[in-house]
Order: C-alpha cells, then sequence, then structure tokens
C-alpha cells in the first residue's frame, strides 16, 4: 500500500506530503522520541502524538514512510517546515492511535 | 515502565554515540551531553544535579574548545550534528524537549578556545520542573558515572548532587591524588569501589 493510498482509505489530512507513492511498510506507534529513534522500522507509518521539530528528525533516521499525528494533533510550524526540507509526510487523524493503528492493520 | 527501561551501551563509548539508549531516564541523557563534551577534546567534565522541593536543574561544564555563535545557534536544531554519519544529533534537542515539556528549559554558555585558551568551553544548563507529569525520572546516577569513567577515563570528573540538604560529591582528580597519575580509572576494581562509595554517600 502506498501513503497515496492509506491517506485516501483512512481519511487523513495531509500537512506535507514529498513521495506520496512510496509503500507503507508496517505500522509504528510511540511517543518517546528516543525509544522510537531505535525501534522503528523502516518504511513504517509512525503514529504518534509528539508534535515538534525533533518528529522530523527522528522520521528521517528511522526512514518512517509517513508520520500521522493522532487525536487531531496539530504539527508545530517548525515541525512543518522541517518536514517540507527534509522531504517528510506529515499526516493526521482525528481518531486515537489505537484506531488510527487498527486502520492500518485492516489495510495491510 | 521502569523496570523495562533499556539503556545498552551498545559501543566504546568515545567512538560513537550511545544511540540504542531510550531516555526514559535524565541519567542516559547525561551519557549523551558529555559525549559532546569529549568529542571537544575536554578533559575535565563538572556534572552537577540540583534538586529542590520543585525543581531539578541539570549543569555539565566543560573545558573543551567550545562553541561559535554559529554553531551554539545550530546545536538546538534535530538536524545539526559534528558527525559526518548522520545529518541530525539528538542530544540537546531531546535534553531541550524534556526539560519543556515540564516548563523548564535550558541555557547554553560557550567560550572558545582560539578566543580564550584558559577559559575555554561549555556548559549546558537544564531546569525542570519536577512535579509536571512528564518530568522525566532522574535514574541512575550511579551508572551513568561507572559508564562514563569506563568509557572515557583519561578524562576527569566532577560529580555534585545537591538533594535537599544533602550532597553526593566525587571527584576523580582526588583519586588520580591517591591512585597515582597513571592510575586506569577504567579498571573494574576502581570502577567497583567508586560505585560502592557513591552508593554509600546515597544511602
Amino acid at each position: 500500500m502506498t501513503v497515496s493510498q492509506l491517506i485516501n482509505r483512512l481519511g487523513l489530512t495531509v500537512y506535507t506530503s514529498h513521495d506520496r507513492e512510496r509503500n507503507v511498510i508496517g505500522c509504528y506507534v510511540g511517543d518517546l522520541l528516543s525509544w522510537v529513534m531505535g525501534h522503528a522500522p523502516k518504511g513504517c507509518a509512525w503514529v504518534t502524538i509528539m508534535s515538534n521539530i525533533n518528529v522530523a528528525a527522528v522520521a528521517e533516521l528511522t526512514d518512517a514512510s509517513c508520520v500521522i499525528l493522532a487525536e487531531g494533533v496539530v504539527p508545530d510550524d517548525d515541525l512543518i517546515d522541517a518536514a517540507k526540507r527534509h522531504g517528510i509526510n506529515i499526516l493526521s487523524s482525528d481518531k486515537t492511535a489505537f484506531a488510527v493503528c487498527e486502520g492500518i492493520a485492516k489495510q495491510l | 515502565m521502569r523496570r523495562h527501561r533499556k539503556a545498552t551501551v551498545t559501543c566504546s563509548f568515545a567512538e560513537e554515540l550511545i544511540y540504542d539508549i531510550a531516555v526514559k531516564e535524565l541519567s542516559l541523557n547525561i551519557l549523551d551531553i558529555v559525549q559532546n563534551s569529549i568529542a571537544a577534546e575536554a578533559d575535565l567534565v563538572e556534572i552537577t544535579v540540583t534538586e529542590s522541593e520543585e525543581a531539578l536543574i541539570l549543569s555539565v561544564k566543560d573545558n573543551g574548545y567550545g562553541m561559535s555563535e554559529e554553531i551554539l545557534a545550530a546545536v538546538q536544531s534535530p538536524f545539526f550534528t559534528t558527525r559526518t554519519t548522520r545529518r541530525v544529533g539528538m542530544g540537546i534537542p531531546l535534553l531541550k524537549l524534556e526539560a519543556e515539556q515540564t516548563g523548564g528549559g535550558i541555557d547554553i554558555v560557550s567560550r572558545q578556545r582560539n578566543v580564550c585558551p584558559d577559559c575555554c568551553g561549555t556548559e549546558i544548563v537544564a531546569r525542570f520542573n519536577i512535579n509536571h507529569i512528564d518530568f522525566t525520572p532522574l535514574g541512575d546516577m550511579i551508572a551513568t558515572i561507572v559508564t562514563l569513567m569506563q568509557g572515557a577515563p583519561e578524562v576527569d570528573y566532577v560529580f555534585t548532587h545537591i538533594k535537599h540538604d544533602r550532597s553526593i560529591v566525587l571527584d576523580t582528580r582526588d583519586m588520580r591524588l591517591i591512585l597515582g597519575e597513571d592510575a586506569n580509572l577504567s579498571d573494574p576494581m576502581v570502577l567497583q569501589w567508586v560505585k560502592g562509595m557513591l552508593m554509600e554517600q546515597y544511602a
């Protein structure tokens, strides 16, 4: 499944999009950035409620296919700027992290 | 939660950044910050933790070669690193995030060696509101100090932990006076002694 298909199927809001044709390989959820940094698998859709600039750095380090901000969290302006500069897809959903993960699991 | 903490130092300390550590405890973040001091050729690192009813103040001060104004501004960005293998450096940004999420913050003061050879170095001070729900617990300072000594034994460390009206102190310069200049601080016997000495002070 591509990021673009994920956006459509889960009805996600798009804040930044760089490569919508990128493949989504699995899903990872977590908010402790240092933990996510060491554990999120490459290509995953990363679900979090953190919304500061460090999210872009962690997404880049882990090479996540996209970041999904759960519970309607709005990204900080500098997160959007950094995501644009570094080519990271930042999406969001009004649903809980659990519901987002459940939605992804059904699509994979 | 704490029981599951992961704190494996995967590579030789001075070589590779402790990258497999999740900062569930501030003490692990200290390792990351001191790594910067060692990279800046510091031979003295002073780590001071001051705890009161409301606040925890962490200071890491070194006598390394310091940073220019430009680098000082850049290090707070998660996309800055002095290493070439990775585009992002997370030590300071994560400390900043942890401090700010409690309503605190960080301050960094730095003097460059080429400007002031006798007064060069960097001091990072992080302030935390310990009553905030997002406060990251300090964690195991004894393990942190021992890990530092093990990883970079040529550096001198002054560790002071002021806890309300008590203070816990370790100064490796004093240890060298007793053990002799050639003493290897990463010797298991030495590390074991340091561990015991700190445990006694914390008891």
